[in-house]
Order: structure tokens, then C-alpha cells, then sequence
């Protein structure tokens, strides 16, 4: 049947066409809204940006002056953060990468709960933060119940990465420092970690990269206050609370709230960006 | 066990120490997840105590202030602005990927695909801000402009997880197919999809994990009214903005409400996560 062979041949064509045609345009829109969101950003975020924003101190509730205190808190609060993920980060990661525990109880407990704990809505760890750590632990709103908060919210991250690092230094290290006689702490701090050194420091990277993205954990935790700080236990405003703030709740704000998404947006970008050239690097070091 | 604790044993003092450090450290890392849970349930017992289950379903409405706390409407608000993210969601997500692995010349895949990571890294804050001065002059504080934006925002988490688990389709599948005659839709369909659906619904679930989490961007975006959402342009409040918007100034019964619509928040996600677990079957971030 000549006849019935080309007519379903005609229609596979055109079922063909209509696949190419909607996957080309799904990517085409998902890309012009990309376009859409960065242009807008850089658009309006540019056109008051100067050096005076990011040193000088904001006035009138933020609509005017600029973000130094800001800057500062965020960076505070990260300090805080990473300071307390990355041990216990490095220990869990080692444990699960280097010890026979990964396929115990307690090392499948313990990824379980890393998987679960990477899943907690930001919205809870607020919850969890602000009753721990600001009321049980009496840190009131401060940089410090901000940054612990932000620890336990970048751990199964860095761990994921951490390990991951670990697991790809080749076994003949391992095998070469036991046949030395090296003692295993030796050979996990002297060899291990160093080969594993761009890992490490893109999980970190990417540690910061989440800890400055976040919100909804941090208004009940490090709060609002736009001041200077002058310790760790000082509230201080985070940029992306900042944003929040200019665009709900100051009216005539949002001029101040584009700049300031700008420069967190620019930051992330290079952030994420030099965590995934460390990536590439350590995998094509680890090929060869 | 045992083969575990030889193997860990050393005849150094200082291995000793270390593994049992690395012991505690992993503990406390692993503790955090229960902590939370712990106290999530202990601030929500006095609420679950003196108001109860029932009535979060039953009061007139939400005004936790003269002790009414029906829950119902903001449950609601947050099935619709899920249900409508993911519906939009999985077909820009599955596109994407599929446009990257089957469909784009190999620069265009490789910038696109580091173009959705951008958008992974971009703030919460940041995607209801822009959803606030552009969007929301279109369609007004409402359901669909939560959609629109949530959609965005769980678009890279489907097609990031997606684009790897077509990677992880056998090449002899898709040779074999395609010596077969089939055309690339018919290979996609009726090969590649069903190979890869464990990954691809791994995507979704972990999709509606973040989606239902979600708070900044439809806080700002979804006009904040308690009402059971009637229509696409009504404005409503999602259980997770009414955390935000609540917690500075609640106290007593009604701090202890909001954790219960935490503990709830918290119970979704995690049945969630164990469904997404038992489909991939172990690591499920890989």
C-alpha cells in the first residue's frame, strides 16, 4: 500500500515539524524572559549606581544615600555562616568519603538527613532560628543567630561538594602514604585535602553563593536594623532583606531596591561562575 | 559493623581521636534536620493543645488576633500557586532539557544550559521584586502572577535534574533506536522519555519540594489577602507568606499556629523527599 506508507509518512513529518517547532520555542521564551529579567535589572540598576552607593550609609529609610552598613552586615553574616559550616562540613564530608561508615547505619542516616535537611523551605529555618537561636540561646536579633542560621542551611551543599572532592583523589595516594607508614590523619590533612583543594573551595564558594541568596531566614534572625554594625551580636540588614524592605515596605523605594539587586545579582554571578570554572578545572585535573 | 571498626582501627593515637571528632561532627550535622523538627513540634503543641486540629479547618476565617485560625484558605492558596508552577513548570523544564541534549547545536546547548544555571543562582528576593514592578502592573497582586513567577523560579531545578538524567540514557538505547528508523520525536517518545522517567519525575517532586518552601517571591508578588481563591486574578496569601508577614508580631496561641503551619510545611516536603528517595532509589542530588 504505497499509498497508506506515504500518507503516514507525511504525517510523521508533520508530528516531527511540530516537535522541532515547540521545543525551539519553549527555549526561545525561556531565554527572552531571561533576557527580560537581566536587562530590566541592568537597566534601572545602572542608571544611579555610582561608587558613593556602595560606601556611603543609606537615608531616608534607604530611598537615598547608600549600602555600606549593608555590605558590611551581609558580609558579617556570612563570616558567621561559613565560619561554623566549614568544620563541620570538612569533618562529615571526610567521614562519609573516607571511612568505611558510608554504607553503616549511621553513615546512611546521616546522608538522609543531609538530604532531607537540603529540603527544608527557608521559611522553617527562620522558624527553627529564631526560637533556638535569638530566644533559647538569647542572641536576640543578631548577626551571629543570622549567620548560625545560614550555617545549617549551607551544610548538605558544601558537604555534597565537600565529599564529592574527596572521593575523586585517586586511591593510589591513599594506598602510597599506608605503604610510607603515614598515620591515616596524616595522610587525610597533609594529602587528601590539598589534592581535594578546588572542590573544597567551590563548595565554599557555592556555601556563599546560597548563604547570599537567602531571605526568608534571615527576617526573623539577623533583622532589619540598616546601622553600622559594631559586634556579632548587633542586628544587622542583609542586601537581599534590604531589597525586600525598599520594595514592599518603602514607598518610592524601588530606584534603591534595583541598585542594590544589581550589585547582589553581579556578586552571585561571579560567584557562581568562578565555583563552576573551579569545577571544570578540578574534573579535567582529575582526568589526567 | 565490626569489619568497619577494624578497618577504622590504627595503631596511632591521634587516628583514634580524629575519627571519633569526625564521628561527632557528622552527629552534629546530621542532628540539625531533628533539632528543627524537635522544635517545631514543641512550639506547636500548645496551639495543637488549645485550639486542636479540627479547627484550623473549621473557624470562621484566619484572625488569629480574636482567636479564629481556619488554615483552609492558605493551604489552598498554596496547592493552586504549586499545582499552577509545576503545570507550567514541566513542560518549559522537559523542553529545555531536551532542547540541550537532542535539539540545539552544541554552543547554543552549552550557553543555554549555562544560562538556566544563572537563573538558578538568582535570589528569591530578587525574582519577586522584578515580579512586583513588571508583572504585577499586568495582572494586579494575584494567583497567577505566584504562578508565573514560581514557575520561573522551579524551572531551572526541572531542567537542570532533567538534562542529567537524559545523560544518563544509554547510548545503545538511542544508537539502536535510531537504526531502527525512528524519527527524533518518535525516539524522544517512545525511548528516551521512558528511559529516563525515574530522573525526570525525581525533577518534579523536587521541583514541588521547592515550590511549596517557596516564600519571598510570592509574598511579594500574591497581594497577601486570607480568602479562598475564587479566581486566576484573585489575590491570596500562601501558608508560607503568612509566616513572614505574621512572625514579628505574633505571640502566644498565634506564634504557636504559625509553627504548626510550619510543622506542616515541614511534613509535606519531607513525604516529598522520602517519594523522591524511593523512586531514584538512594542519592537523589547526584
Amino acid at each position: 500500500m504505497p499509498d497508506g506508507v506515504s500518507r503516514q509518512g507525511q504525517h510523521h513529518r508533520i508530528r516531527e515539524m511540530l516537535a522541532v517547532t515547540c521545543i525551539w520555542a519553549t527555549a526561545i521564551v525561556v531565554s527572552l524572559t531571561f533576557g527580560w529579567i537581566l536587562l530590566d535589572l541592568l537597566r534601572h540598576g545602572l542608571a544611579h549606581l555610582s561608587w558613593a552607593y556602595l560606601v556611603e550609609s543609606p537615608s531616608d529609610a534607604g530611598r537615598s544615600g547608600g549600602i555600606a552598613p549593608i555590605i558590611a552586615s551581609t558580609f558579617l553574616i556570612v563570616a558567621v555562616c561559613m565560619s561554623i559550616a566549614v568544620p563541620i562540613g570538612i569533618g562529615t564530608a571526610l567521614l562519609l568519603a573516607e571511612y568505611s561508615v558510608a554504607r553503616s547505619r549511621f553513615g546512611r542516616f546521616v546522608r538522609r538527613s543531609l538530604d532531607a535537611l537540603a529540603a527544608v523551605p527557608s521559611i522553617v529555618f527562620g522558624l527553627f532560628g529564631s526560637t533556638l537561636f535569638c530566644i533559647y540561646l538569647g542572641m536576640g536579633f543578631s548577626i551571629l543567630a543570622g549567620g548560625l542560621t545560614l550555617a545549617c542551611m549551607v551544610l548538605p551543599i558544601f558537604i555534597r561538594t565537600a565529599e564529592e572532592g574527596f572521593r575523586s583523589v585517586p586511591d593510589e595516594y591513599r594506598r602510597g602514604a599506608a605503604a610510607l607508614g603515614i598515620s591515616r590523619s596524616a595522610t587525610l590533612f597533609k594529602i587528601i585535602m590539598p589534592s581535594a583543594m578546588p572542590a573544597l573551595v567551590a563548595g565554599f564558594v557555592l556555601g556563599i553563593g546560597r548563604a547570599l541568596a537567602e531571605t526568608a531566614a534571615l527576617i526573623f534572625t539577623s533583622g532589619y536594623v540598616d546601622r553600622m554594625p559594631e559586634s556579632l551580636f548587633d542586628s544587622g540588614r542583609a542586601m537581599s532583606v534590604h531589597i525586600y524592605d525598599l520594595a514592599m515596605n518603602v514607598p518610592g523605594g524601588g530606584k534603591s531596591a534595583y541598585r542594590t539587586a544589581l550589585v547582589l545579582v553581579a556578586i552571585l554571578l561571579l560567584i557562581n561562575g568562578s565555583a563552576s570554572w573551579l569545577m571544570h578545572r578540578w574534573v579535567r585535573h582529575g582526568a589526567t | 559493623m565490626t569489619s568497619s571498626m577494624r578497618r577504622d582501627s590504627s595503631p596511632w593515637r591521634a587516628d583514634t581521636a580524629l575519627i571519633w571528632t569526625l564521628r561527632l561532627l557528622a552527629a552534629a550535622a546530621a542532628g540539625i534536620v531533628l533539632l528543627i523538627l524537635v522544635f517545631l513540634l514543641i512550639e506547636s503543641i500548645p496551639a495543637l493543645r488549645t485550639i486542636g486540629l479540627v479547627r484550623f479547618f473549621s473557624d470562621a476565617s484566619w484572625y488569629p488576633l480574636s482567636d479564629r485560625f481556619n488554615m483552609a484558605p492558605m493551604m489552598a492558596a498554596s496547592l493552586l500557586v504549586t499545582v499552577g508552577a509545576i503545570a507550567l513548570a514541566i513542560p518549559l523544564g522537559f523542553g529545555s532539557a531536551l532542547f540541550c541534549r537532542y535539539y540545539a547545536p552544541r554552543w547554543i546547548a552549552g550557553a543555554y544550559r549555562r544560562m538556566i544555571e544563572v537563573l538558578a543562582g538568582i535570589p528569591s528576593v530578587v525574582f519577586g521584586f522584578w515580579g512586583l514592578v513588571v508583572l504585577v502592573p499586568l495582572v494586579t497582586h494575584s494567583l497567577i502572577a505566584g504562578i508565573l513567577i514560581l514557575a520561573l523560579m522551579i524551572l531551572p531545578t526541572v531542567a537542570l535534574i532533567a538534562d542529567a538524567s537524559l545523560a544518563r540514557v544509554p547510548e545503545e538505547l538511542i544508537h539502536g533506536s535510531a537504526a531502527l528508523g525512528l524519527t527524533r520525536w518518535g525516539m524522544i517518545r517512545r525511548v528516551i522519555l521512558p528511559a529516563a522517567r525515574c530522573g525526570l519525575m525525581t525533577s518534579v517532586i523536587l521541583a514541588v519540594a521547592r515550590a511549596i518552601g517557596e516564600t519571598m517571591a510570592v509574598l511579594m508578588v500574591c497581594g497577601n489577602v486570607v480568602q479562598m481563591p475564587k479566581g486566576l486574578l484573585d489575590p491570596v496569601r500562601t501558608l508560607t507568606a503568612n509566616i513572614a508577614l505574621e512572625m514579628a508580631y505574633a505571640t502566644d496561641t498565634h506564634r504557636s499556629a504559625l509553627f504548626v503551619s510550619g510543622l506542616l510545611l515541614m511534613v509535606i516536603v519531607g513525604l516529598l523527599i522520602a517519594m523522591a528517595e524511593w523512586i531514584s532509589k538512594g542519592r537523589i542530588y547526584a
